[in-house]
């Protein structure tokens, strides 16, 4: 069989870590390979390699059966290898045109000529059914639609062999259908894919055959038609992963967050970013605030847990007043929060592990007397918490979190904020990024603090952890509450359509 | 027994190396250090330009400091280390809280002026006059500190601008305040010099080095170099002071009040900076305060010294001394009949090449995987 890119016996080493050990990679001539693995396991390294981005110490890479060297992401698109980044790389005041031409524009007499480029940005369009509308600008379309501006910029300069880097991660479910469709148009028309992803109901629908790699080592390339999801999971976790959550029905208790008439403006434009809101969230349940990203999840977070000043409105915690309490007396007062961004908030990324996961506590007498800390407490504390949520880093408690993998920088909050034990858990987003056996083990914790009778408020954009964690789902349109349903009785379709703000629901 | 102590020695001797080359596995360690040679190569290149024959000549006595006159030498370059390494604590202290303090000189002229207040005026104090205008020269140098600590704490107006304002107040206060105070020197822009009671002791360093010039400056320093060191990688203060400089945004999300903290933080900069006028004035025959239109210069030496050491409390005391061992050379330099300038020359070019540190980082890591064949970190 005729392979388009073969990357053989690769192995890539960082400090203290071997972030690809003796990994092969084969893709064929028209067909989407899924490469499956858990963070951490060295996908995007493997596909940094491929891109020219870090050299490997050992392996070849040949493509259509001839050993290349890849020094620099340039000789990857002069082989016709292409990236749809996670994060994408788009000048957001320059139209759709400009930003795919960026770079190899026409020009006439110095002044850049567009009509051509936008004939084919057209024709390009049309023929993948993209629908791009080449003259709008960047700041003003949907994040879906700025992912097939980056696909089209990959098409624009004739790629042949397609990286997409979770692509999905950022989209609503209909986006996410479509993207499917235009993914298998383009294997119509020859192209190659590989798709880095660790969500197997994807790798089910669109891809050909998936590699599968697990802690910088390569597991296996199975036939996606003859392997069930359960089978990938377990290839890409070591270990069975059960799917379907076991949920005891749980008594509700007293009302631990109650949350009354809030309105939250803009800093800057003074516009309301939440709408006159009220909910409650009671001992034993976790209450899913569900809704497309920007939507005000954040503002209402950032307002409940004091990160940002409110205009009106009263936030109760265990019946008592804490509107306005300081950040530090909500936190003790028995709230924990993973932050939504793990970067800005969660994590201070240059202090270690072990200091990041005493954030909230390093003032406490267990860390500290008379104003010294105790640092064999803090790595005991650490080297317990990596034991106990196996947090995976390259010097243990003394790993500075930067050097860490999102993943684990996820769970080491995760740790963190489970090991207070706090009354009312604020999760948003929890599991954005994480993989399978990771976002099994955060769902189990979540319902194990509610089985305990603690209260859980989930900010969730995926409508699979909305449906299987929540025991109730409120959904949030521009910064209102607009339904409240039951996820025994809804459905994924009706879900959207509250979400898209097509549909409004009753709020008792 | 004798096998198992000839194996503790067998080990402790094999790890000697190691123990001695561990700086030289710290890229920040030998970033500086090539920054220092680069700087020292771009003096000599002048110098040969200025004057071929004696370039040479000139090289060693920059090298070598002062060390040909011997002990009062080296305690030359210790008097000067003082005042250098407590700026330079300064700025490494407020850079490590995520501030930028620009306004060390501001802060020593304050603190100068309250410290030769107290030195000149307050004899009745008898032996602990110094002691209380040391104590003067933290207060005057805290409260020069505090103003633009609290202008950014409440109400978020940049430091870089309002230590520099002050800066300026502190320079054409001196010539109101010092008239005020009648603490001019005779006819001249001096200010009057400390009485011998409010001059800073030498508990014998004097008849250690030779010297009499020398104070006990330079132990303060140091001494406030390891609390401040002790500070911010021991203590809860130090881990909250380090959180609102590394990230505000988790700072805040920890619950840790950054308002509070960055006052704090300039108010310990700027007392450390009346600290060092304090070592810089507070004696009889050395450095006089000038009422003049500069601000003062080892305030801007201070940004140098930090950059040089990375802000690392303990590393400062290194770059101290190593600037301050320039300057004495450089002052020999007129015997070989350059100017002395060109030691702010060489200085200037370390403070160049160290911003350009992320070139050298690069280099020297390839250097060192070539030869030695390990990552270093």
């Amino acid at each position: 069989m005729e392979y388009i890119i073969e990357m053989l016996n690769i192995t890539k080493k960082f400090p203290g870590i071997i972030a690809n050990d003796n990994v092969t990679l084969q893709l064929k001539q028209g067909e989407i390979l899924a490469l499956l693995g858990e963070n951490g396991a060295g996908k995007s390294t493997l596909m940094s390699v491929l891109f020219g981005l870090y050299k490997a110490e050992e392996g070849i890479i040949k493509v259509n059966g001839k050993e290349v060297k890849i020094e620099s992401p340039n000789d990857a698109n002069n082989l016709s290898i292409g990236m749809v980044h996670q994060h994408f790389k788009l000048v957001h005041n320059f139209t759709v045109a400009e930003n795919i031409v960026l770079g190899i524009e026409d020009t006439k007499y110095g002044f850049v000529k567009m009509e051509d480029a936008i004939k084919r940005i057209l024709e390009l369009s049309d023929r993948y059914k993209l629908k791009i509308d080449p003259y709008a600008k960047i700041e003003d379309i949907t994040v879906g639609m700025q992912q097939r501006v980056e696909i089209l910029k990959m098409l624009y300069r004739h790629t042949e062999i397609l990286i997409f880097d979770e692509p999905t991660a950022v989209l609503t479910p209909q986006e996410i259908d479509e993207l499917m469709k235009i993914m298998k148009n383009f294997i119509k028309e020859g192209k190659s894919i590989i798709l880095i992803t660790h969500k197997l109901n994807e790798i089910k629908e669109v891809a050909d055959r998936c590699s599968v790699l697990r802690k910088g080592k390569y597991i296996g390339t199975v036939d996606v038609k003859d392997t069930t999801p359960e089978q990938l999971a377990e290839m890409m976790v070591g270990r069975k992963i059960s799917f379907v959550i076991d949920k005891p029905e749980q008594k509700l208790g007293n009302i631990i967050l109650e949350v009354n008439n809030l309105t939250v403006l803009s800093n800057y434009t003074h516009k309301p970013l939440i709408k006159n809101t009220s909910f409650k969230v009671r001992q034993g349940e976790i209450l899913c605030i569900a809704g497309i990203e920007g939507n005000g999840q954040t503002s209402l977070v950032e307002a409940i847990t004091g990160l940002n000043p409110i205009h009106e409105g009263q936030i109760l915690l265990n019946g008592e007043d804490i509107t306005y309490q300081s950040i530090r007396k909500k936190t003790l007062a028995g709230i924990g929060h993973i932050p939504e961004d793990r970067h800005k908030h969660g994590l201070i990324l240059d202090f270690s592990l072990a200091e990041n996961l005493v954030l909230q506590s390093y003032f406490k007498s267990d860390f500290q007397a008379n104003g010294f800390l105790k640092f064999n407490a803090i790595d005991e504390h650490g080297k317990k918490l990596i034991k106990k949520f196996d947090i995976r880093s390259g010097q243990g408690v003394k790993t500075p979190a930067r050097s860490m993998s999102g993943g684990n920088q996820q769970k080491a909050i995760v740790a963190r904020e489970f090991d207070r034990n706090p009354d009312l858990m604020i999760a948003v987003t929890p599991t954005r990024g994480l993989d399978a056996g990771a976002i099994e083990y955060i769902h189990k914790q979540l319902i194990e603090l509610r089985n305990q009778g603690k209260a859980v408020l989930l900010i969730s954009l995926e409508l699979d952890e909305v449906l299987n964690v929540a025991d109730r789902i409120m959904v949030i349109y521009e910064g209102e509450l607009v339904a409240e349903v039951d996820p025994k009785t809804t459905t994924e379709n009706e879900l959207g359509l509250f979400m898209s703000g097509s549909k409004r629901g009753i709020l008792s | 027994m004798m096998n198992k102590f000839k194996d503790i020695i067998k080990k402790i001797v094999i790890n000697i190396p190691n123990i001695l080359l561990k700086p030289f596995r710290n890229i920040n360690f030998l970033a500086s250090i090539f920054a220092i040679l680069s700087g020292i190569l771009v003096g000599f290149l002048i110098m040969l330009i200025v004057n071929p024959p004696y370039a040479g000549g000139g090289l060693m006595t920059i090298l070598f400091g002062g060390l040909d006159k011997g002990l009062s030498g080296i305690g030359d370059v210790l008097i000067f280390a003082g005042p250098l390494l407590l700026a330079g604590l300064s700025v490494g202290f407020a850079f490590k809280t995520g501030l930028f303090n620009i306004g060390v000189s501001g802060q020593m002229a304050f603190g100068a002026f309250l410290a030769i207040f107290v030195g000149v005026k307050w004899t009745f104090l008898g032996d602990y006059q110094w002691v209380v205008a040391v104590l003067a020269a933290i207060l005057g140098g805290a409260l020069w500190g505090l103003i633009p600590g609290l202008l950014k704490g409440l109400f978020n107006v940049h430091e870089v601008v309002s230590t520099i304002m002050m800066n300026w107040i502190a320079v054409y206060g001196a010539f109101v305040a010092y008239k005020a105070a009648n603490l001019v020197g005779g006819t001249t822009q001096n200010a009057q010099k400390v009485t011998s009671t409010g001059a800073l002791p030498s508990w014998g360093l004097d008849s250690l080095f030779n010297s009499h010039n020398i104070d006990i400056g330079i132990i303060l320093a140091v001494v406030a170099a390891i609390i401040i060191h002790i500070v911010l990688n021991k203590t809860t203060f130090g881990y909250e002071l380090k959180a609102v400089g590394l990230n505000k945004d988790s700072a805040k999300y920890a619950g840790i009040n950054s308002k509070r903290n960055i006052i704090l933080s300039m108010v310990i900069a700027g007392a450390l900076s009346g600290l060092a006028a304090a070592t810089l004035y507070l004696n009889v025959t050395g450095a006089t305060y000038k009422i003049e239109t500069y601000p003062i210069e080892q305030g801007f030496e201070g940004i140098a010294v930090a950059l040089l050491a990375y802000s690392g409390p303990l590393p400062i005391i290194a770059s101290s001394i190593f600037f301050a061992w320039l300057k004495v050379g450089g002052d020999q330099l007129s015997g070989w009949g350059y100017d002395p300038n060109i030691i702010g020359v060489i200085v200037s070019a370390i403070v160049y090449f160290s911003a350009l540190s992320f070139v050298f980082r690069k280099v020297v890591k390839k250097i060192f995987k070539k030869q030695f064949g390990g990552e270093i970190v």
